[in-house]
């Protein structure tokens, strides 16, 4: 039990302490190293949990994809950080007041809070679970009840996907494609020229 | 899972399908095949008509409750359908005509199509959303889909930056929702509302935020910022694509969420709804008497309607429901015809979309001028137009709810209103002309103008034909709910319409002059 909660704070406080580095770090590739040091810190969380699948989902996507997607646009892309942040002061008291706000209303709303009327629901799905891992569960509950859910996920990929294609894709004239019958198909005669040479002209 | 059964949802299967094989035969036939596979796609959704024709309307639920099909969904939808129809059917030649043959046009269309006919059907917080943001990308894609144009990349960038936020924000009233009466299902989360009522005040703080993305959707203000310049920027079939159909779909979905998951707090969200309506009337009555450009012209005008579409919500009976839909589909006909004119305005092969270059329309072309003054004169809701039958549903209900204030401000603005639809009139005809059109109008724009314009004219012979099926779709919407919706009916008009309450032969006074006018 005491190495549970040293683990969670040990993994809570790090979270927090790379999410401010995120924001704070001058230099947006350490920004990013911090991120991905606070993902990895948030799935040990879900890992106490018990989520072990949503764990590893954190680590494979977010890590694997999305913060090195996010590295290669910082590195790729030449914008200057401290530019953009020039004048970002200003914002900060009316930042401040609508997180304030914010947060007084999430306060007053976790006191009505009570968790009776969810018990019931959760009970329910704790039940059905036994001895089946979270991975099983949630893969046999992707595939028959949320089957509608997952499939309008499809469905919207295949709409960035072709977003995507519509709003970046040019056909670029003057482009060598690979074009294997052609190039089989080739004869010599018409691939080179035999230039007969005259020495000593020059040419 | 007991009720895994696709019939009900067969409509969007066949859709999605449609799309995903014309979007095969675009890919192998390129960019001249454009004109097949929008023809296509029109007759995609006429067969998809057909099968939501095909299958029962009675009000049932599959895919583990997930998915709702009844009269209020059928016949929403088919109000989706016919006005894709419309949108596709006015967009073809305009593809060709700016150089923006691309196939994946039509595709991108029918997959905003699914995710309305979705939206419509949702009975579940996480399907709702999943078929909202299916929507969505389509039409953020669709947006900016003249790519070397600057409007139009600024159309799509702030449609999208905008749109997410507003996602944001119906994602965090979920959690709320999920957290405050445990389930997304919309039967349980009413079951547990009725218990618990009002005091569950995060479920209703969940249902503001959740009120608030959905505004964005319709464009009501204060949500409304994007619109102008989304309308604008857009290419001109988008925008008529934009004005006609999303909103029928995400009015549906709000009457959804209001009428079945959240009938239980009737009290808070008619306040809500009754400040967007107010508020929508307002902007879009004053803020379109400055503006020069007709898309932008309209873009407001879309705001404004809203607005009174709005009041049937804030009625809160099944009249006020019934004059919703009436509302909606008299409002998308008028629209796709007026969009229709617009799409005409071309010299020496250029579009121009400033009221100023309607002048003289009715000597260059009067038999555009003629219809465009139609529709204009049935949008500001003159009798005996469709127009006119719109909003007196609309005000009835409103009466009926006892929210004479409402009613009253919604004649006023109507009023105003007026005065820049028949600007348009005005400089049709009594300005100078300025040079004549392109003459080639293509049939199937042709076609849509002169459907709405007799929709508009012969409205009057037979309302009965779509009263009655808009009273059958709004009372199934309605009547499941029975006591909750009719126990807390008498209760909103109070607490909405307290501020200043006229007396109601004044109130009727009123109206019965702004029927008279």
């Amino acid at each position: 039990m005491i190495i549970q909660a040293l683990a969670f704070y040990l993994f809570a406080g790090i979270l927090s302490l790379s999410a401010l580095a995120v924001i704070t770090a001058r230099n947006p590739v350490h920004s990013v190293l911090f991120l991905i040091l606070a993902f990895f810190n948030a799935s040990g969380l879900f890992l106490l949990l018990g989520a072990e699948f949503i764990a590893m989902i954190l680590v494979i996507v977010y890590v694997g994809a999305v913060a090195v997607l996010f590295l290669f646009v910082v590195m790729m892309l030449d914008i200057n950080f401290s530019d953009l942040r020039k004048g970002a002061m200003q914002y900060v008291p009316v930042g401040l007041l609508i997180g304030l706000i914010l947060l007084i209303e999430l306060a007053v709303i976790y006191q009505t809070w009570s968790l009776d009327a969810i018990t019931a629901a959760a009970s329910i799905s704790m039940a059905n679970m036994g001895e089946t891992t979270n991975t099983e569960l949630i893969g046999a509950n992707l595939y028959t009840n949320y089957v509608l859910p997952f499939q309008i996920a499809g469905l919207i990929l295949f709409v960035a996907m072709i977003g995507a294609i519509v709003l970046t894709h040019r056909s670029r004239p003057g482009v060598k494609r690979q074009k294997v019958a052609q190039q089989y198909a080739r004869q010599r005669d018409e691939a080179m020229e035999i230039v007969k040479v005259t020495p000593r002209t020059g040419a | 899972m007991l009720d895994f059964n696709l019939i009900p949802i067969l409509p969007e299967i066949f859709l999605a399908f449609t799309a995903m094989g014309l979007l095969i035969v675009g890919v192998s036939g390129g960019n001249k095949s454009t004109d097949i596979i929008c023809w296509a796609a029109v007759l995609s959704c006429l067969m998809a008509i057909f099968l939501l024709f095909g299958i029962s309307w009675q009000r049932t639920t599959v895919l583990n409750d997930m998915f709702i099909i009844d009269q209020f969904g059928g016949f929403m939808k088919l109000i989706i359908l016919l006005g894709m129809i419309a949108s596709i059917a006015l967009s073809v030649k305009y593809l060709y005509q700016e150089q923006m043959i691309r196939f994946e046009y039509p595709v991108l269309m029918l997959m905003a199509c699914v995710g309305m006919m979705l939206m419509v059907s949702a009975h579940n917080l996480l399907g709702l959303y999943m078929a909202l943001e299916l929507q969505s990308l389509s039409l953020y894609v669709l947006a900016a889909f003249r790519r070397n144009s600057y409007k139009s990349a600024e159309a799509g960038t702030k449609y999208f930056v905008l749109g997410a936020l507003s996602s944001g924000l119906i994602l965090f009233g979920i959690s709320l929702v999920y957290g405050f009466t445990g389930s997304i299902n919309f039967s349980v989360i009413q079951t547990s509302l009725s218990n618990e009522g009002a005091a569950n005040i995060g479920a209703i703080i969940g249902m503001v935020f959740l009120l608030s993305g959905l505004a964005f959707k319709i464009s009501a203000v204060p949500f409304h910022m994007w619109t102008p310049d989304v309308y604008q920027g857009a290419p001109t079939s988008v925008t008529a694509f934009f004005a006609i159909v999303p909103k029928v779909a995400a009015f549906a979905l709000i009457i959804r969420l209001l009428y079945e998951p959240f009938a239980p707090l009737m009290e808070q969200w008619s306040q809500i709804i009754l400040f967007l309506s107010v508020a929508s009337m307002t902007v879009g009555a004053f803020a379109a008497l400055v503006q020069d450009n007709l898309k932008r012209l309209l873009a407001y005008s879309s705001i404004g309607n809203m607005g009174y579409a709005l009041i049937g919500i804030v009625a809160g009976n099944e009249a006020g429901v019934s004059a919703v839909i009436i509302y909606l589909f008299i409002y998308m006909f008028m629209t796709a015809g007026t969009f229709g004119v617009i799409l005409c305005l071309r010299r020496g092969g250029i579009a121009s979309e400033k009221i100023s270059d309607l002048g003289g329309l009715s000597l260059t072309n009067p038999a555009l001028a003629y219809a465009m003054a139609i529709l204009m004169f049935s949008m500001s809701g003159l009798p005996p137009l469709a127009g006119f039958f719109g909003k007196l549903f609309v005000f009835q209900a409103a009466i009926d709810g006892e929210l004479y204030a409402l009613a009253i401000y919604g004649v006023i603005t109507t009023v105003i209103a007026a005065y820049y639809y028949l600007r348009i009139i005005k400089v049709m005809f009594f300005d100078d002309p300025v040079d004549t059109l392109d003459k080639d109008i293509p049939f199937a724009r042709r076609a849509v103008i002169f459907v709405s314009v007799i929709f508009v004219l012969g409205f009057i012979i037979k309302p009965n034909l779509l009263v009655s099926s808009s009273q059958s779709a709004a009372s199934a919407i309605t009547a499941p709910q029975g006591l909750a919706v009719k126990k807390t009916i008498k209760e909103p008009p109070q607490a909405a319409a307290a501020g200043d309450r006229p007396s109601s032969t004044e109130a009727a006074a009123t109206v019965t002059g702004a029927q008279d006018k």
